[in-house]
């Protein structure tokens, strides 16, 4: 399968050419927001972390997030006084060869004077990247992730497993497929055990899924929305079994934690529940910190299925959203890309569905907007976590 | 019927089973309460309606008994079940951590 991308200076290509607008500190959002207001329906998006308080995590996830392949220049906005290294961050854009500049609010005149300098910048930036071109992108090069959310009976029936097969035919083609999350695998942690490629990833899987299990016992919750018992799921790890099917058949070859980039192509599963002791709050507060956590280890676009109805996009990679459940796509059949809901009625199989939604990805690679991008839905959070590095054995030889 | 999973015969065509191990079926369209349906083998007339995407038992599950969905444990029964019954969070629970949601009895009705 033959795509087409844009090269970036670190060799890596993207099926985007964005300007992102980066806030560092929720004091600097408002401006960021307007600044992005007069570019709608342009590949302008906004993204930040709002915290005061440093945080080693939230930093390597912007340093991630600034330099992913469908990023092509970066506007940083800075209060002034707050704890964020935008001059690391800055250092860290500028050598993986992009644009980039930073305004800070307190030295730059203020609302007025920042949103005008910071708007007359990116429409700079994108006369200049409307000049790029496209070049061969090998599917080796493609990195896709797989997130469910709004899940309901129907998500672990068709949805869930119809992205899985299109996960296995992009992974037997050379692809590098990343399904979550650990909180959501609880009960399924000895089935995917055996698929890992070694028995040393064998055991991290298990410890990644005991240690979802710990956390959210600590905190009284498991990743169990009210939505998801209306939608006729009793347990966490009924829904488990369920989200567990969008991670397809293939072998496990890596584990790995937000930010981390896979090695080379194959499955991989991502680790989103932090390390140590329990600290700021639950591991994932909506689908948008997986996604987020998702595009920072490089996903160029993100499947989401969703029984109940998630409307929800992404800023900086496409997402594609798999409708399980067929009373929900004829509701809401303007945010959904694909109606798996059709194989719980009989018209199509998992393996057509799933070959839908391939086809629909090299669509969307080749610049199709998928609905959400359409509605201009450009969904981003990120908060406070903190992870140890991922060990040996979890990335393949 | 092209999704690749199994029907039983036994069942009413709107009742799907994952695994054979399950005791458990899924309805793959709302069934009206009070309707006669084949479970299992078995003519029994549904208590309440049971929407899209819910369960019933397919045989009977003693209090304290594994529930079987997938193929795969899913929760222990916390009251004895029978075959026809809705099976969710009013008779099953976790065997890890406790599901949120918002009224025991509202889910139940639905």
């Amino acid at each position: 399968m033959t795509l087409q991308g844009y090269l970036r200076p670190d060799g890596r290509k993207g099926i985007r050419n964005i300007v992102a607008v980066a806030y560092l500190v929720e004091c600097a959002h408002h401006v960021g927001r307007q600044i992005i207001s007069a570019f709608d329906g342009q590949e302008v998006h906004l993204i930040g972390f709002p915290g005061c308080f440093p945080n080693a995590y939230a930093q390597r996830m912007m340093e991630r997030l600034c330099t992913h392949p469908n990023i092509g220049a970066v506007l940083l906005l800075s209060l002034g006084c707050e704890s964020f290294n935008k001059y690391s961050l800055s250092k860290v854009i500028e050598e993986s060869g992009r644009p980039v500049k930073t305004l800070t609010i307190q030295n730059d005149g203020g609302t007025r004077s920042t949103i005008a300098a910071g708007r007359a910048w990116v429409d700079e930036q994108l006369e200049k990247l409307a000049l790029d071109e496209r070049v061969p992108m090998d599917i080796s090069e493609l990195i896709v992730g797989t997130v469910c959310g709004g899940s309901d009976g129907t998500s672990g029936i068709t949805g869930n497993p119809a992205a899985g097969r299109a996960f296995d035919a992009l992974v037997a083609a050379g692809a590098t497929c990343i399904f979550e999350e650990t909180g959501e695998l609880i009960g399924c942690e000895e089935i995917m055990a055996d698929r890992a490629v070694t028995p040393e990833l064998a055991d991290e899987l298990r410890a990644s899924v005991a240690k979802a299990a710990r956390y959210y016992a600590t905190l009284g919750y498991g990743s169990f929305a009210p939505g998801n018992a209306d939608g006729g799921l009793t347990t966490i790890e009924e829904k488990s079994m369920g989200a567990y099917a969008k991670s397809g058949a293939s072998p496990i070859s890596g584990l790995i934690k937000p930010g981390d980039i896979p090695p080379r192509g194959g499955l991989y599963l991502m680790d989103v529940v932090p390390d140590g002791e329990v600290r700021f709050g639950f591991p994932n507060i909506s689908d948008n910190a997986e996604i987020v956590e998702m595009i920072a280890s490089g996903c160029h676009m993100v499947f989401f299925v969703t029984g109940r109805g998630s409307v929800s996009g992404s800023a900086i990679s496409p997402v594609i959203k798999i409708c399980a459940n067929p009373d929900t796509f004829r509701r809401l059949e303007e945010d959904m890309d694909v109606d798996a809901g059709r194989i719980l009625e009989g018209r199509a199989s998992l393996d057509e569905v799933g070959q839908e939604i391939v086809t629909l990805l090299r669509d969307v690679v080749g610049g199709k907007p998928t609905k959400s991008e359409s509605l201009g839905h450009q969904e981003f959070i990120l908060t406070y976590k903190s992870f140890e590095p991922i060990g040996p054995a979890c990335l393949p030889a | 019927m092209g999704s690749g999973v199994p029907l039983s015969h036994a069942d009413d065509p709107r009742l799907l089973l994952l695994a054979e191990k399950d005791n458990v079926l899924v309805c793959r369209e709302d069934i009206a309460g009070g309707e006669r349906i084949y479970v299992g083998g078995r003519e029994i007339t549904l208590a309440r309606t049971i929407p899209r995407g819910h369960k019933i038992a397919r045989r009977d599950i003693a209090q304290g008994d594994k529930v079987y969905k997938y193929g795969a444990p899913i929760g222990s029964a916390v009251a004895p079940i029978t075959p026809g019954d809705h099976v969710h969070v009013h008779n099953v629970k976790s065997d890890y951590t406790p599901s949120h949601f918002f009224d025991i009895q509202e889910v139940a009705k639905k």
